[in-house]
């Protein structure tokens, strides 16, 4: 079951979201941290009225964290603040009831085999918890 | 002559069941040791024949109860070469170093210093900085040195006459250096400040003469020594116990109560507010008992033997760091590491595909994580059941964690 989790999707992801890709001219940014393992995500956002124009990131954190970074920068780029506003609903159903995704959200399959692991569902979700803070705080 | 484990680890019934269809690799000691049948089956014992409350009634099962209760101080006591009376069962390691922090605590001034150090476990800097806030008391920390131990240099500068208190690790829970408890000793005594030892590592490593160390506190963890959790117990010397207030107020530590005030009892039952944990109590006075009987230079031997190992084998892998003393002296079997380009929780991870059991993340020491540069560290930790098979799946494993991750 272990295999599954650091397959080529996720390692890939891991890897691209590795170093710093901070938006020099964002309009929001948000950091938080895991308390239980130190990890730390901080999300850019630039937007264009109400749709988000751009996304950066500086990650300290595992290859599930990174990769959860990088499938938002994937998902989240040109959609409005609404559209986006049910990720984190989405990847939390995912996890933890297996819900499948709406078509939107389909790359977040990638994280399927993370519902067999709570003790790193945390990993996923902190980049959601980042984008949430990063929203709520424009309004 | 090799020790063999296999006769230690068959008292432990977890390690008789298969672990997702293998065995278990139990490396994670140094968060929490499994437990042994004497211990399970002193709890179990009195939880279904003799389960009273203590000291209030006079039937004889609330007698014997207490009698149980006390029989369990006395265990612990043996264990730390202690007077029982100087003995306080706590509801775990912090519970102990919080009690400190505030019975102590209530006696400092502002302006007062406590001293601690940068490899403390949170418990050991969170109390003093709650302490700090509440008392306007000073807080001073001894820096680590490159290899992870308390940087003895520094202790001129940091204890002045205005010290009150050192608290620092006996053993890292990070690193595994064992502090030189004895300059710290003389140091403090030479400015009239108490001496706290976080025993919460050392203790699962064999009997130890606490009294012998020259310190006034001396706090340990239950179920880090194969005992229950929810139990810890802080030993202090009777005359500093006997000038300390309580921390918690309630039944058991009163002499008498009106509606104007309270008097207290003497020490233990001072700090004792409350019904206690009473079979935890008995599980870790069972687990003492049992730990006084084991052959400990054999132990030790192995131990020691397995330390090598681990130290040996990282030091052969490729972009692998030892955060910790890299010898074997005056260090346990606690030892973490950083792989570079991998994260601690993913190498658990695959790890526990292995059957391996490790712990990663800062360990509750954030402050030494920053201190070299690290969000996180990955540390495996031995225990007195380990054996070869453990460290070969724990480099099996780890193999497969640099092939994959790095």
């Amino acid at each position: 079951v272990n295999d599954d989790l650091y397959h080529a999707a996720i390692m890939t992801r891991a890897s691209a979201a590795a170093d710093d890709c901070r938006l020099t001219d964002a309009d929001v940014s948000a950091t938080v941290d895991n308390p239980l393992c130190g990890d730390r995500v901080t999300l850019d956002l630039r937007l264009d009225g109400d749709r988000i124009a751009a996304i950066g990131h500086r990650v300290r954190g595992c290859a599930l964290c990174r990769a959860s970074v990088a499938v938002i920068g994937e998902t989240a780029s040109g959609k409005t603040r609404d559209e986006v506003m049910d990720a984190e609903t989405a990847m939390r159903a995912l996890l933890e009831a297996g819900d499948v995704p709406a078509d939107r959200w389909s790359v977040f399959e990638i994280f399927r085999p993370v519902a067999d692991h709570p003790s790193r569902h945390g990993c996923v979700l902190l980049p959601f918890e980042a984008l949430r803070n990063a929203l709520n705080s424009l309004r | 002559m090799t020790f063999n484990a296999d006769a230690v680890r068959a008292e432990f019934p977890i390690f008789a069941k298969p672990y997702n269809g293998a065995a278990l690799h139990y490396l994670d000691n140094a968060a929490t040791s499994q437990v042994p049948k004497p211990v399970v089956d002193a709890v179990a014992n009195w939880e279904m024949g003799a389960r009273a409350n203590i000291r209030r009634g006079v039937y004889r099962l609330a007698e014997q109860a207490t009698e149980a209760y006390e029989n369990a101080r006395q265990s612990v006591a043996r264990y730390l070469d202690a007077d029982p009376s100087e003995v306080i069962f706590t509801s775990g390691g912090t519970a102990a170093l919080n009690l400190v922090a505030h019975a102590f605590g209530d006696t400092l001034r502002p302006g007062d210093e406590v001293v601690i150090s940068e490899l403390e476990h949170h418990s050991n800097i969170v109390p003093w900085q709650m302490l700090r806030d509440r008392r306007g008391i000073g807080f001073k920390v001894f820096p680590v040195t490159g290899e992870g131990r308390v940087d003895l240099a520094a202790l001129g500068n940091l204890i002045t006459d205005k010290c009150r208190l050192v608290a620092v690790s006996h053993v890292s829970n990070v690193t595994g250096s064992m502090t030189f408890v004895s300059p710290i000793v003389g140091a403090a005594r030479s400015v009239g400040a108490k001496v706290l030892l976080d025993g919460c590592q050392r203790v699962p490593h064999g009997p130890i003469d606490v009294p012998g160390l020259g310190a006034d506190f001396y706090a340990l963890s239950g179920h880090k020594m194969f005992g229950p959790t929810g139990i810890g117990a802080l030993w202090a010397r009777r005359d500093v116990l006997e000038q300390m207030p309580p921390f918690l107020g309630g039944g058991e530590m009163i002499r008498s109560v009106t509606m104007e005030g309270a008097t207290y009892e003497s020490p233990p039952r001072r700090f004792e507010a409350g019904t206690p944990p009473v079979a935890q109590a008995i599980g870790l006075g069972a687990a003492c008992d049992w730990l006084m009987g084991l052959d400990w230079p054999a132990i030790s031997a192995n131990e020691l033997r397995l330390k090598r190992r681990l130290l040996d084998g990282l030091g052969r892998i490729k972009g692998a760091r030892v955060i910790g003393p890299t010898t074997l002296q005056a260090r346990l079997g606690v030892i973490s590491f950083h792989l570079e380009g991998a994260h601690p929780h993913d190498i658990c991870q695959i790890l526990d595909g292995h059957g391996v059991a490790l712990r990663g993340g800062h360990l509750c020491a954030q402050p030494l994580m920053d201190r070299f540069g690290l969000t996180g560290v990955t540390r495996a930790s031995i225990s007195l059941y380990n054996d070869d098979n453990d460290i070969d799946a724990f480099f099996a494993g780890l193999e497969e964690a640099v092939e994959r991750l790095t």
